[in-house]
């Protein structure tokens, strides 16, 4: 005979019934931890109004906070990963990919949009970090080479928002074959003197920071990002020492020569619609 | 022979056998050749069992051979004349990557490449081969001196990756990388690139990008190495068997893939066996290509450069 006796039941919502908390009506800043309420972050484009922090957002976000009435036509949004190699780790890769998608409503870690930007015309690509750590694929480098051509063939220019934790294993050399595509149809860009736009948000590490996210005609971040090619730790064991305060932050770049300004996320279109009037004034 | 590796043991237990009885046969005065005959039949058949057999952990062992030859042996065997050039006339001459104007029977070429030393003092030296941004940018000035004297570019590949440490990311190592990869590109001469051992991620892709780009036999080539890929994905270095085989790293497997164009044959238990023979393999293969993208027009060149690298990747379209 036990002690106690539970007299009425507990939980008794069973567990595939139960509900995720709605995401976003209230939440904390991760840096100052207050409290926002969603329609300030909206309002506020993501960035925290008690201490600036630049909240980390994905393509739906920057779609939204920079084009015109957050109107635009999904480009190539039919591609999805495959798996050349077969590969398997604690689980199969086209189940990761399955679970991923379900779990964040997204097709791969980019998206591809045009629409116009202060009534300018404009190509973005944005990486979503929440897909596998935004790792570039065969389906992040097929579209960004995809979205360039756009660009190419209707003379618009092109933004890439980059986030990225870097190449995808699962993908293996084909992953590592992205960077030379997506620096190949830059190179064409750049020489049909189109404008582009790199945007390195936080974070942007590895195979990205080698290839299409340091090769914009302009390079541009936002406060506090963390951008690099090897991994902090990585760096630390390598060395054998500490690493400075704020090393491979935007402003650490920045003052390296690599960015050409760090642009408050608030400010953000304007400065970029300002750019492309310039550039694209002849 | 002496043996490196464990899977090489079966041979070195069948040559030692040889020795005793050759010795054995000097002794005694008996004739043993029948057994010797035997011996030898059976050494060069376990030899074949074992190098046509190896696993991608094996290739990737006897990539990084000790003796393995590197650019500058290669050069040393090849070539008539060779003219290092140094520096990437910004920061310093990094020691990691070699190259310069040389010629192959009579033919100017610009031969560029990862050297990652052969002893202790050279290895640290040469930074183990692994570059530095200067090293990437030392190499981008050779092309583009070539490409402004029409001289086709030859790259050999052999690093562990590019450096990982805190002076490389002030100075920009990805952006040093990403320049290389939109420059080599649509350069307006031929470009060849040779994985002639290990071929790391960036660090090999920086000066990878070719209008033919082979790898050596018993070399690799892969977006991280196995070891790394095992500490990621299990969390230690133990499964680096399993990671190799997983990366599909091997010259055959990036062959099957249409990574590669194609594969260049190595003596009998790799370069370091016969350097000579070897050396004269990339030789021949490098005077073909030479010949045969030199009939071509540059523009078709990087047009189709450009269009090879851009068919790469596997998605679905639904």
């Amino acid at each position: 005979m036990s002690w106690f006796k539970r007299k009425s039941e507990g939980i008794t919502t069973k567990t595939e019934e139960k509900k995720e908390t709605p995401d976003g009506l209230w939440n904390k800043c991760p840096s100052c931890k207050k409290v926002l309420h969603n329609s300030e972050q909206v309002e506020n484009k993501y960035v925290c109004h008690h201490c600036g922090y630049h909240i980390r957002i994905g393509s739906k976000q920057y779609f939204e906070v920079l084009f015109d009435n957050n109107e635009f036509t999904e480009l190539f949004s039919n591609l999805t990963s495959g798996d050349p190699l077969h590969f398997v780790d604690s689980k199969k890769y086209t189940d990761r990919i399955i679970e991923t998608m379900a779990k964040t409503g997204l097709k791969d870690a980019i998206r591809a949009g045009v629409g116009k930007i202060e009534g300018q015309d404009l190509v973005i690509a944005c990486m979503d970090f929440e897909f596998i750590g935004g790792s570039m694929g065969s389906v992040v480098g097929e579209k960004i080479a995809r979205s360039i051509d756009y660009s190419l063939k209707n003379k618009i220019p092109f933004l890439m928002i980059s986030k990225s934790g870097g190449a995808r294993m699962m993908e293996a050399a084909f992953s590592l074959m992205q960077m030379a595509k997506t620096s190949a149809k830059l190179a064409l860009l750049a020489e049909a003197k189109i404008p582009y736009v790199s945007l390195l948000t936080d974070p942007t590490t590895g195979g990205v920071t080698a290839s299409y996210a340091m090769l914009g005609d302009i390079n541009i971040s936002e406060p506090g990002a963390m951008i690099g090619f090897a991994g902090p730790r990585v760096i630390k064991e390598t060395i054998k020492k500490d690493l400075p305060k704020g090393f491979q932050s935007a402003e650490f770049v920045k003052e390296h020569g690599f960015l050409d300004f760090i642009v408050d996320r608030r400010e953000m279109k304007a400065k970029i619609a300002s750019f492309l009037r310039i550039v694209s004034n002849n | 022979m002496k043996p490196t590796f464990d899977f090489e043991k079966p041979i070195s237990i069948l040559m030692e056998e040889l020795e005793k009885v050759k010795l054995a046969q000097e002794k005694t005065k008996v004739d043993f050749s029948a057994t010797i005959r035997e011996i030898e039949a059976k050494i060069d058949q376990t030899q074949h069992n074992v190098y046509n057999n190896l696993t991608g952990w094996q290739k990737v062992q006897m990539s990084r051979h000790p003796e393995r030859p590197q650019t500058l042996d290669y050069i040393e065997m090849m070539c008539e004349d060779f003219i290092e050039l140094h520096g990437d006339r910004t920061v310093k001459d990094d020691k990691a990557i070699v190259g310069g104007f040389a010629t192959i029977e009579g033919k100017p070429v610009m031969i560029i490449g990862h050297q990652k030393g052969k002893n202790t003092k050279e290895r640290q030296y040469r930074n183990f081969g692994m570059a530095n941004p200067e090293g990437y940018r030392k190499a981008l000035r050779l092309m583009k001196l070539a490409e402004k004297f029409k001289v086709p570019v030859i790259c050999l590949i052999d690093t562990m990756g590019a450096y990982p440490g805190l002076e490389a990311e002030e100075r920009g190592q990805g952006e040093a990388i990403a320049r290389n990869l939109l420059e080599m590109s649509v350069l307006k001469v031929p470009v060849l690139c040779f994985i002639v051992g290990e071929g790391a991620s960036g660090g090999a892709l920086g000066i990878g990008i070719g209008d033919k780009v082979y790898m050596f036999e018993y070399s690799w080539y892969s977006v991280i190495s196995p070891e790394s890929c095992s500490s990621i994905l299990w969390r230690s270095w133990d499964h680096k068997e399993k990671a190799a085989d997983a990366l599909k790293l091997t010259a055959e497997d990036m062959l099957k893939n249409k990574l590669i164009d194609g594969i260049v044959k190595e003596p009998l238990g790799g370069a370091q066996n016969a350097p000579d023979q070897m050396a004269a393999t990339l030789k021949a293969q490098i005077l073909t290509d030479l010949d045969e993208l030199g009939k071509k027009k540059i523009e078709k060149l990087i047009t189709e450069r450009i269009d090879k690298f851009s068919s790469m990747g596997v998605v679905n379209e639904h």
